[in-house]
């Protein structure tokens, strides 16, 4: 799929030009400081549906942006 | 291949119970061998298999239908050659012809980097059991004439690992004798049955919710492909996994001459010939996490330019069609098969670019942990707590590509 990330410093870009950044989300039901980290590092929410994540423009401004977007789509 | 005669595929249909031992959500390749070996190995029968949408719909009919064992660690050369060594008795084994070829499989190094990394491959396949060896350029060109060897100038070739065992089978019709096979012994498949959700009892897992009314089960197995994390968070368990599609495409016919499987690292594609006469190419997956199948000319055209670096004649061929299909991606690019810490809660899923060759050994893996409750030694490494333990399978060559 064709998809153009539209980056605020210079308009919607093909997403070659971009480095995928997650954010990871740990949920709150783990409490134990080392499960959350353990959680951090490997385990991934990988929702079907809107997800918030940190694209890195190489090819471009070479400034991070934030976008949400639909996995389903 | 005239030993086989063809007979239709005998399937038989029923109701759905309320109750199985095993439910195992997903009829795809993993979920039907799984069927398979349970019943045929271990005769355990009171099993369902169910699928959203019809067998094989998902990845195991989207797949390249490579078959190799030649992976970059010992504990998955020895789990995969399992399998190439199942996939070669499972036409016999189930009477139904799957169009099983040896064609051997050549991955190509371009760089000095690329060489070191095929050596060492070679080195690891050989010491545990996976036929694989070192060939320098020249035999490259003897074994595969339509290779250019300098690569359009830009990626000459090196060498290459050879692995002899490298093979094809008819993915559909794996579907198909797999299916077959366990509905014969008893076991149940239903079609259009979607499971909606988990039916837990405390911690317990004790069966799942489907869009026809909740099925008990003695133990619930997710063999499903790119939804498994979905499915996974209902019985409380956190999966290291990111769905990420995959596309490939094939080009109109073409004399049947590739005989061989060809791979390359440094332009991320391979290519082999369907029975057709079809070029079928594949490469990596998309970098975006994603749900969709939607396939992009993008891909296509880089694909392609790639494809043509290393084989000049693909430049005369037309692309016929092309397609994505949805693949669970772990962090160390290694299956994740077993138990969850959830009780009554299986997975086997992580197969990476679709896992089409792992479906026998996974099969009968998971069928044997599910009938004995102990997790065979083939499989123990690809644990999920392999994670907590610090003890990750990283393997670049493994889910790279194909």
């Amino acid at each position: 799929m064709n998809i153009s990330i539209p980056c605020p410093h210079c308009g919607p870009r093909p997403i070659q030009e971009f480095i995928h950044g997650e954010i990871p989300v740990v949920p709150d039901s783990i409490t134990d400081e080392e499960e959350r980290d353990l959680d951090r590092a490997f385990m991934r929410e990988n929702r079907e549906g809107v997800i918030t994540e940190r694209w890195f423009h190489t090819f471009g401004c070479r400034r991070w942006l934030t976008l949400k977007r639909d996995t389903k789509q | 291949m005239n030993e086989f005669v063809e007979r239709r595929v005998e399937l038989t249909w029923r109701k759905p119970k309320r109750a199985y031992d095993v439910v195992i959500v997903g009829g795809g390749g993993h979920g039907l061998a799984t069927a398979y070996y349970l019943a045929t190995r271990h005769g355990i029968t009171n099993v369902a298999v169910i699928e959203k949408k019809y067998i094989g719909a998902g990845n195991s009919g989207r797949n390249t239908t490579i078959i190799r064992s030649n992976y970059g660690i010992p504990e998955a050369v020895s789990f995969y050659q399992r399998s190439l060594e199942l996939y070669q008795q499972l036409e016999a084994e189930t009477g139904r012809w799957m169009m099983h070829q040896r064609k051997g499989l050549l991955w190509i190094a371009h760089t000095e980097a690329g060489v070191r990394a095929e050596r060492a491959r070679a080195e690891v396949n050989t010491a545990f059991g996976a036929r694989t060896e070192f060939v320098t350029p020249r035999e490259i060109g003897e074994i595969c004439p339509r290779i250019d060897l300098t690569g359009g100038g830009v990626w000459p070739v090196l060498g290459a690992s050879y692995h002899v065992d490298g093979a094809t089978a008819r993915h559909d019709r794996v579907v198909w004798a797999l299916a077959e096979g366990a509905m014969r012994h008893g076991v149940d498949i239903h079609q259009r049955l979607a499971v909606t959700g988990l039916l837990r009892e405390g911690e317990r897992v004790v069966g799942v919710e489907t869009d026809q009314g909740p099925i008990a089960a003695g133990l619930v197995l997710s063999a499903t492909g790119g939804h498994v994390t979905t499915l996974a968070t209902q019985a409380g368990v956190r999966l290291p996994i990111r769905t990420h599609p995959l596309q490939a495409f094939v080009t109109n016919h073409y004399e049947l001459a590739f005989d061989q499987i060809v791979a390359s690292s440094n332009l991320l594609f391979y290519v082999s010939q369907t029975a057709r006469g079809e070029m079928l190419i594949g490469a990596e997956i998309d970098r975006q996490p994603s749900y969709s199948d939607r396939s992009g000319y993008h891909f296509l055209q880089n694909c392609s330019f790639r494809a043509m670096t290393l084989l000049p004649f693909l430049r005369n061929l037309r692309i016929l069609r092309q397609w994505t299909g949805i693949c669970d991606m772990s962090p160390d690019y290694s299956p994740v098969m077993g138990q969850t810490g959830v009780d009554g809660f299986y997975v086997t899923t992580g197969w990476g670019t679709w896992g089409f060759k792992a479906i026998p050994a996974g099969g009968e893996q998971m069928a044997e942990l599910i009938a004995t409750g102990r997790t065979p030694a083939l499989i123990a490494p690809f644990a999920l707590d392999r994670f907590a333990k610090d003890r990750t399978m990283a393997d670049r060559g493994s889910a790279g590509t194909h």
